[in-house]
């Protein structure tokens, strides 16, 4: 984009580029486009990249993916390779892996867009991952963002689906494997089961349809999909304007960081060639879905030690630890339950995932607009809630590797399955409790270095024989930074006109997300703890830097 | 802005802060703190430097790209050489890789060191729309309504709903050609039959021959097909038979199985045979533990107990595997004397 700055004289950036903004703009009104963008600000911190680093590899996918179209073929119709890599020539295997064996073996830099595709991949969904958990564990989901929560979790199960129609389109034995799982998953939901996979499968499974299927989803109607989702999240993101966090000058009703021209420009532009890069260089050092050693689909053979991709792990994990014999015969008909209960809870874990945001609104009954991104700690019982979740869903990530965290580690197969069983359901309650309290008490300790300073290491005796640490007052903006604005207590019920109680519920659950708290500081409190700390730094004798301009060494906070 | 209050439809918004408590005396924001000279702002030299590290990038990257071009050149993929392909991807990976990391350090170097870093503030705004659009918007609706009269002419209303949503179903229907119409074989007959049939011989996975009953040791674990699986071509629906009938065999003492009556004359001579399609959700039952009597599933671990009519000890399975009855044709040579009793592979809703 130029910039469309129109002077009549002498044009910025010389006569073409004036002429050029000129003709566009009295084509497309772009001016007022670049006039609203172009000097916009946005606040910095580092862990606001984390969303770029799965917007800037959803694009390297997209650019090797298109890559890899032209050479790729769909086909599940037999053949066999007679290309470079000696020891597949002459195996019998669908056109689909051919085309793929053909790409990495017989293409020069085929492998390396190959490898491209698949690592930026697991990148997407990894940074989509990380983004979520910023916006969650920072309440920068709250008011007006939600809806833009749930556009960016839909990308989050839209990117798995993009991962797993890719993973399944080679055709090779852990491809077939991963398919034969979904097919059999299927054929477990009640009444329509069967016929759901005979219809996604053309037939019987394997079948000579579903890499064609897989594809026409994976390179057209998904991305499409993801796309339009991405530029939602994007306008929306600029609608609302990016979350700050609390610091000093920052407030609710404004922005403060760096405009859009020149800085960010560059930092992001700058940042989508690193990330670039880095997919890069992993591509080209270390080696993924090596398909030529597992051979083409065959439903026989299988290794031990198979493992998804690592955002399927969570799926794939909680099918193993459903107990055994859980098929219950109702009537007749079966309800393969071993199938059916990890598949619902993962389905209630994810919507509960989707609609945290209004499950909090409905709790706090705040309707106001919040665009200061919160310290975790300053929200004890979301944060709980959010360890928690991650602690569940790392349970049954690490079960989806059970047999080799039990070869690794030389303990027994059952053994890991009932340790992760045990911690998928009491762990997750014990992590939502310490991570509580210890929310709580960091709250305290903020408190505490607010109204009685840090300890700066020096002891000092007093008259009386007594020995005592110096406190010094933190530097008055660090100092901001750790003043909580607010909080909110739990909702008491009163009977109404009628004597009946309503809302029992509400208040029930806003006891248990207010119950325990710490009240907000008032300003008054604040001064006359200044007031004491000053007092108590010129009786040591320490007050020569005065008051307010104490270094700030401080950088824990 | 400026409204009649006694109107009421104009009224300053207030969203409701909830249970959120607000104190009258809350402590100030200190403001902006003064702001920090880098030294690439104060000392011109430092600034120098940083411009000739910026652009020493950018050439670097130019060099890197020229050298991946020319790595696509160098280094070939020479036939049967798995060197070549190796270095042709590290070549040229590493020629892009630094090309692109080097444009993007230096822009953000650039961005850190020589751009102005001094903070904006930008106010925001609600983002709820001002009251005047608000009205003018339920104004255009409320005149299209009553130009179209899309609220008053009812049947009009619900026969387009009805239209609209009917017109869906012809395209719905159409996808029930994503599988064949198989008049005779409904999915879940598929799923209940083999190719396994009285005298089919049992051979070999993948070569198709036959085994002697003799020349299953003691102990040892075979892969078995049908033999008139391993002759078909994949364009005959071969996979599809194959994922069904797929059998793992196992011979052990015979006093070291646990049969019942009815299932005494299934094995022969201590060969016993089961379905290799997992009961959970069908990968094949690959992995067999010798000492145990064990079958194990790769993928999701459940575990069968060859020795006690292939039952479920551990996993999340929840059906035995299913046995095929075998027995010796006149030459010793293993074949079946029936298809499996029952379905093979992942529980479904008419298993029964």
């Amino acid at each position: 984009m130029s910039t469309a700055t129109e002077e009549k004289k002498a044009p910025l950036g010389g006569r073409f580029v004036g002429a050029t903004a000129n003709y566009l703009d009295e084509r497309t009104s772009l001016s007022g486009f670049v006039k609203a963008l172009g000097r916009k600000v946005f606040p910095d911190h580092w862990s606001f990249m984390l969303g770029e680093i799965a917007l800037w590899s959803f694009v390297v996918v997209l650019i090797s993916g298109t890559f890899l179209t032209f050479f790729f073929q769909a086909s599940m119709v037999e053949t066999y390779y007679t290309g470079a890599y000696d020891p597949m020539r002459g195996i019998p295997m669908s056109v689909a892996m051919e085309s793929t064996l053909h790409i990495s073996f017989d293409l020069r830099g085929g492998l390396l867009v190959r490898q491209l595709h698949h690592w930026a991949a697991l990148t997407f969904v990894a940074g989509i991952g990380v983004h979520m958990l910023r916006v969650f564990f920072t309440g920068a989901f709250r008011k007006p963002r939600e809806l833009n929560w749930v556009v960016g979790f839909v990308l989050f199960v839209l990117a798995m689906a993009e991962g797993f129609t890719g993973y399944s389109l080679p055709d090779d034995v852990l491809s077939g494997n991963g398919l034969r799982i979904i097919d059999g998953m299927l054929k477990a939901v009640p009444v329509i089961g069967p016929w759901i996979s005979y219809l996604l499968f053309g037939g019987e499974f394997p079948g000579h349809d579903i890499v064609g299927r897989l594809y026409a989803l994976h390179i057209l109607i998904l991305p499409l999909i993801v796309i339009a989702l991405i530029a939602i999240h994007l306008v929306l993101m600029i609608v609302n304007k990016h979350t700050q966090f609390a610091g000093p000058g920052r407030t609710n009703s404004n922005v403060v960081g760096f405009p859009m021209m020149p800085v960010y420009m560059s930092k992001m532009g700058g940042f989508f060639f690193i990330v670039f890069g880095a997919l890069v260089l992993i591509a080209s050092l270390v080696q993924i879905n090596p398909i030529w050693g597992y051979g083409p689909y065959d439903p026989s053979p299988v290794s031990a030690g198979t493992q998804p991709d690592w955002y399927i792990g969570f799926a794939d994990g909680a099918l193993r630890l459903a107990p055994p014999h859980l098929d219950w015969v109702i009537a007749g008909k079966v309800y393969p339950m071993g199938i059916l209960i990890p598949l619902i809870v993962l389905v209630v874990f994810i919507i509960l995932v989707a609609i945290y945001p209004f499950i909090e609104a409905w709790i706090t009954g705040d309707k106001r607009e919040h665009h200061i991104a919160q310290r975790p700690r300053n929200a004890a019982t979301r944060t709980a809630i959010g360890a928690a979740g991650v602690w569940f869903y790392a349970m049954l990530w690490a079960a989806a590797s059970s047999d080799l965290i039990a070869t690794h580690f030389r303990l027994t197969m059952e053994g890991v399955i009932h340790a992760l069983q045990i911690g998928l359901i009491l762990g997750t309650v014990v992590v939502y409790f310490i991570t509580k309290r210890v929310c709580i008490a960091l709250q305290k300790k903020d408190r505490e270095i607010v109204l009685h300073g840090y300890e700066s290491g020096r002891i000092v005796r007093l008259p009386g024989g007594e020995f005592q640490e110096v406190h010094k007052p933190v530097d008055e903006y660090e100092r901001w930074k750790l003043v909580a604005d607010e909080t909110f207590e739990p909702l008491i019920v009163r009977p109404n006109d009628q004597g009946k109680i309503k809302g029992k519920f509400r208040a029930a659950m806003s006891r248990w997300f207010f119950e325990d708290r710490l009240q907000p500081l008032t300003n008054a409190e604040y001064q006359a703890a200044l007031e004491h700390q000053e007092h108590a730094l010129h009786e040591f004798g320490d007050d020569d830097h005065g008051h307010g301009a104490i270094e700030s060494g401080d950088s824990k906070h | 802005m400026e409204h009649d209050d006694s109107k009421g439809a104009l009224k300053e918004y207030v969203p409701s802060s909830g249970l959120a408590v607000s104190i009258d005396d809350p402590v100030q924001n200190p403001g902006l703190p003064p702001h920090r000279e880098r030294l690439t702002d104060v000392d011109p030299k430092a600034a120098k430097r940083a411009e000739r590290t910026i652009y020493t990038l950018f050439y670097i990257s130019v060099a890197a790209s020229i050298w991946a071009v020319a790595a696509y050149m160098l280094f070939p993929i020479e036939d049967q050489e798995l060197t070549s392909i190796r270095q042709n991807n590290l070549f040229i990976g590493l020629g892009i890789a630094f090309a692109l990391l080097a444009i993007g350090i230096g822009a953000i170097h650039w961005s850190k060191t020589l751009m102005s870093d001094k903070e904006h503030v930008e106010e925001r705004h609600t983002t709820r729309g001002s009251e005047e659009t608000r009205e003018a918007v339920v104004e255009a609706f409320r005149t299209a309504n009553e130009e179209s009269g899309f609220g008053r002419r009812k049947m009009i209303r619900n026969s387009l709903f009805a239209a609209v949503i009917a017109s869906v179903l012809p395209g719905i229907t159409l996808f029930r050609g994503l599988a064949p119409h198989d008049g005779e074989n409904s999915p879940v007959d598929l799923l209940k039959q083999t190719m396994w049939k009285e005298g089919e011989h049992l051979t070999r996975d993948p070569s198709g021959t036959r085994i002697k009953a003799s020349d299953v040791t003691l102990g040892s674990a075979f892969h078995v097909i049908p033999e008139s699986l391993a002759k078909m071509g994949h364009d005959e629906g071969m996979l599809n038979e194959k994922a069904k009938a797929m059998v793992l065999m196992v011979r052990m003492s015979p006093e070291q199985l646990t049969e019942r009556e009815e299932r005494k004359d299934w094995s022969y001579d201590g060969i016993v045979a089961y379905s290799k399609v997992c009961t959970h959700v069908g990968c094949p039952v690959a992995l067999y533990e010798q000492q145990t009597h064990h079958l194990l599933c790769p993928c999701h671990q459940s575990q069968f107990d060859v020795s006690d009519e292939a039952k479920v000890v551990f996993g999340p399975a929840s059906r035995p595997l299913p046995q095929l009855p075998i027995t010796v044709d006149a030459e010793g040579y293993l074949i079946a004397q029936s298809d499996f009793h029952e379905p093979v592979g992942p529980s479904f809703w008419e298993i029964r």
